[in-house]
């Protein structure tokens, strides 16, 4: 059986949706067979940040609404055997998930797949509840910043309270993962530090991925980052926190942007 | 126009819980008045100054009726401070307000005063069922209380092993101890304790309140914020320090 992650924030526009894109292209690096799941109906992502914008046909809604089979759904990544996107609907109402279909479509996943990843949508509504329900572990986005952190604390509790798991008593594994951190910005006290928000959050961290422009480009070319330059900065602390989702220990780094020459003759005290 | 405060002192906002007499009448009400007349000439003064909740959940009755009821009763000084289990259409001015979640009780807290005559006719006033409840003095939670999380806890002490986020909130009747950072709002002695305290390994808080006397953040002295602090009440100010 494999294991069900939910890639969640509250807020939005923190990195969700690339980091689903690029954990889920990082495992399957390490073939393993892995699919991504957007649970954002109705303003759906994934698939554009994955390159596969063309190629839907069916979505997570027509699988649920039994006018697909989840074969006929599934699409598979051209650079990526291992890779598997199913895409959320983008005409559709979100009242279209429920929750008896999306435990359906979950269990028929976990069969198949070493990895499920799940994409919440931002918010606590139902799609955000729904995308968490059935996961065995929860990746946490967080940007260093404090509403941000506020938003993520109140995922937290939703997720001892509102999953299957805590249903049945059970703890749920949570992990944070900080995105767009710029250590520079927290030396200089513009963001919050890693320390401050693990303080403040108090689950293990998963890594930390640097503010880069490398993902911006990513995703615009429509490649998950850690395909698009498997050496870049963000990329390769990806690949860190996938390896630490699959069990390996793997050390925090704390990630520094490289700088240009001048900057490491000149700009030393400056930073 | 703009309102200028004068007086300084700010309002006390107190929760309370009082035991109130349930008084559930029966059709037709003409028979349970008399019933009732009976029981009180038998205990003469027991309604007297007792607050009283009429109970009309089982009672099919009208608007018209229900108010003649509650005339009928003040008559024989039973003043009904609500009445609960009534439709909305039922009440309206004039009419005693409509309650509601209100727990029984068992029948020994009543016990101390003439409740013996009572039990010669229970039809009248129902003696609510026992309920077996344990004694709870303190809550103690081993984890953080996430934001949007809310504790309520009026029968004592609230311990808290883990911080209390921004947007997070404790209620305790007792005293509030908090074994982290207190970010979110605490609330002691919220039925009206004054010698209720709050303990925090770190103070953040957006609010203290004890016994419905509160302090927000802006008040505190700046040199306690992120320091191990307690709050007690002197009079009607909060008294903050750091603890040593």
């Amino acid at each position: 059986m494999g294991k069900v992650i939910v890639v969640t924030s509250g807020k939005g526009g923190v990195g969700k949706t690339t980091s689903t894109a690029a954990l889920g292209a990082a495992l399957a690096q390490r073939n393993e067979r892995v699919v991504v799941v957007d649970f954002d109906v109705g303003l759906r992502n994934l698939d554009l940040v994955m390159g596969a914008e063309r190629r839907v046909v069916y979505d997570l809604i027509n699988v649920i609404q039994g006018e697909a089979k989840l074969s006929q759904a599934l699409i598979r990544d051209k650079r990526l055997e291992t890779l598997f996107l199913l895409p959320a609907s983008q005409t559709r109402d979100k009242d279209n998930l429920t929750p008896e279909g999306v435990e359906r479509v979950i269990n028929e996943l976990k069969r198949v797949f070493d990895w499920v990843i799940c994409d919440s949508p931002a918010g606590i509504e139902s799609g955000a509840t729904l995308a968490m329900r059935h996961a065995d572990v929860a990746v946490v986005v967080t940007n260093p910043e404090v509403s941000s952190v506020r938003d993520s604390d109140r995922i937290i509790g939703l997720l001892d309270a509102k999953t299957l798991k805590a249903e049945r008593g059970e703890r749920m594994e949570k992990h944070l993962l900080l995105t767009r951190y710029d250590s520079n910005r927290a030396e200089r006290g513009d963001m919050l530090k890693v320390d401050d928000v693990l303080e403040i959050l108090s689950i293990p961290l998963l890594g930390i991925i640097p503010e880069s422009m490398d993902v911006l480009r990513a995703s615009n070319i429509g490649s998950p980052v850690t395909l698009a330059d498997a050496r870049c900065a963000p990329a390769m602390a990806y690949f860190d926190a996938a390896r630490r989702l699959a069990g390996e220990s793997v050390p925090i780094t704390v990630p520094n942007e490289k700088r240009g020459i001048f900057d490491k003759i000149f700009g030393r005290k400056a930073a | 126009m703009t309102k200028v405060l004068t007086d300084a002192r700010s309002i006390r906002i107190k929760g309370r819980s009082f035991l109130a007499v349930v008084l559930s009448p029966d059709l037709p009400v003409e028979d349970w008045l008399t019933r009732l007349d009976d029981l009180a000439s038998r205990s003469a003064g027991f309604f007297l100054g007792r607050p009283v909740v009429l109970d009309v959940n089982d009672l099919d009755i009208g608007k018209a009726d229900l108010k003649e009821l509650v005339a009928q009763l003040s008559q024989r000084n039973v003043s009904i401070m609500g009445i609960e289990g009534a439709r909305p259409s039922l009440l309206g001015p004039g009419m005693p307000p409509a309650l509601k979640g209100g727990r029984p009780v068992s029948d020994e807290a009543i016990a101390k005063e003439p409740v013996i005559e009572l039990r010669n006719s229970e039809a009248e006033v129902k003696p609510a069922p026992v309920e077996v409840r344990p004694t709870l003095q303190s809550l103690v939670i081993s984890e953080p209380v996430r934001s949007g999380q809310s504790v309520i806890f009026p029968e004592g002490d609230v311990t808290v092993i883990g911080s209390v986020a921004s947007g997070a909130e404790i209620i305790a009747g007792g005293s509030v101890h908090i074994y982290g950072a207190l970010r979110g709002r605490a609330m002691a002695g919220s039925l009206g304790n004054a010698t209720a305290r709050i303990f925090c390994r770190k103070l953040e808080a957006e609010l203290v309140a004890i016994d419905g006397i509160y302090k927000m953040a802006e008040d505190m002295a700046e040199n306690l914020r992120g320091q191990p602090v307690q709050c007690w009440l002197d009079g009607d100010s909060i008294i903050a320090e750091i603890l040593t």
